[in-house]
């Protein structure tokens, strides 16, 4: 019996899951360091509770970008080495489903794991209780974004010994807009106005960037296979 | 077709055709380009000049009813350490048909590591890695197979396991191309491609 494209995604994602979970040092890393940086903030700035929430949205959006940044270059990287990659490819299925589950399965081990322990960073942070729900909103597009971004960046470096540093010189100037913009939601939540703006931006590029960089991505993986 | 390497001219002009039943045998020293005629040929790789056909088709044209027909053992055996063997084979050959746990467990029954199918490959010798690849390879169930050093790291038990999985895979009407350095050990006709 064929196998459909549904079925490839399914399968791609628990595998990728699976994995994750028998390798937890790699789950927990990016949320150490997550949770680490943004703490290092209230301690490093003097006791003033107006500057810290002034810092709140930029500190805890730079950290989170870097945190997701962490563990991209293993996206691709594990498959490349020990040859499933090349299977993937000849596995006959668009090489566009398969991209699409493991960025997927990438974003609920980093981003969606980070949008967990980031109410509590928030608290560390002074952010006010009201805020959180436009903060998870634009942390949630906004990581997610950043998995396909990553997807590109990771496509590309992935016949690269060294391809971490490489992978955020590609990625963070096209993450530009959103920290601009999910600093910039989570910075009027904390001051009452209305975030909406900005939110809607964020689900833009996060609706672009996850229908368009799949195939880029699949592209750059063919490439270097090459 | 002719594959050239940076600037190095690797494949020099290799013409054959094979047929259902078939058996092709390539040899040729190391650096020969032995493995580069196999990406070539499962479409990984594009040739500067010439072409592939399957079915009097180019595969270019249509890649994906290609690359279900066919099954490709590279040098690493595509298994990931941290998952166990049946956890690979389900993904691995769950990407080209579906199929049921029975037929994978009767696969790696066929390769004799049937006792290592829940064990983390991580904890797999070289050689038992090697037969749970062809156990991947037996159940795809394509047409066409492609194995590179297939015999690498294979007791001899593992060797004549191989051949014999061999023949009868060409004598049910099966392509097979085998890139190894010493003789196939098969009772049966068999061509000889010599790259060097």
């Amino acid at each position: 019996m064929p196998v459909s494209a549904w079925d490839v995604f399914l399968l791609v994602l628990r595998r990728e899951l699976t994995l994750s979970f028998r390798r937890p040092d790699q789950l927990v890393q990016p949320l150490v360091f997550f949770v680490i940086v943004t703490t290092l903030f209230p301690l490093g700035l003097s006791v003033q509770l107006s500057l810290l929430r002034e810092m709140a949205p930029a500190v805890l959006w730079v950290a989170a970008l870097l945190a997701s940044l962490l563990s991209l270059d293993a996206l691709f990287k594990s498959d490349a080495e020990d040859g499933t990659l090349e299977q993937l490819v000849l596995s006959g299925q668009g090489l566009y489903v398969i991209v699409v589950a493991k960025t997927l399965a990438h974003w609920l081990v980093s981003g969606a794991a980070l949008l967990l322990v980031s109410p509590l960073v928030a608290t560390a942070l002074a952010i006010p209780l009201a805020a959180f729900p436009t903060m998870l909103l634009s942390l949630s597009l906004g990581t997610l974004t950043l998995s396909w971004l990553g997807a590109i960046g990771a496509g590309l470096t992935v016949g690269l010994k060294r391809g971490n540093v490489l992978i955020s010189l590609i990625v963070l100037p096209l993450a530009m807009p959103l920290l601009i913009f999910g600093a910039g939601a989570t910075d009027r939540a904390i001051a009452g106005t209305s975030a909406l703006g900005a939110c809607y931006l964020l689900a833009a590029l996060c609706v672009l960037t996850c229908t368009l960089a799949p195939f880029a991505a699949a592209a750059a993986l063919e490439v270097t296979l090459e | 077709m002719h594959v050239w390497r940076g600037d190095r001219h690797v494949l020099k002009g290799v013409s054959f055709e094979l047929g259902s039943g078939e058996l092709l045998h390539v040899t040729g020293p190391n650096g020969s380009g032995k493995t580069t005629l196999l990406r070539v040929l499962t479409g990984l790789l594009r040739p500067e000049q010439g072409r592939i056909a399957w079915h009097g088709e180019e595969i270019a044209a249509a890649p994906s009813d290609y690359q279900r027909a066919l099954a490709y053992a590279s040098h690493e055996p595509a298994l990931k350490s941290d998952l166990s063997a049946l956890e690979n084979l389900r993904f691995l050959v769950g990407l080209k048909r579906r199929l049921s746990t029975a037929e994978l467990t009767a696969a790696l029954q066929r390769t004799g590591v049937a006792h290592c199918a829940d064990l983390p490959v991580r904890v797999l010798s070289a050689g038992q890695r090697r037969r749970v690849a062809m156990a991947r390879v037996l159940a795809v169930q394509a047409k066409l197979w492609l194995l590179d050093e297939p015999y690498t790291n294979l007791d001899v038990a593992g060797t004549e396991l191989l051949s014999s999985l061999l023949q009868s895979h060409v004598a049910a009407g099966g392509m097979a191309l085998v890139v190894a350095h010493h003789e196939l050990n098969v009772e049966m006709a068999r061509r000889r491609l010599d790259l060097a």
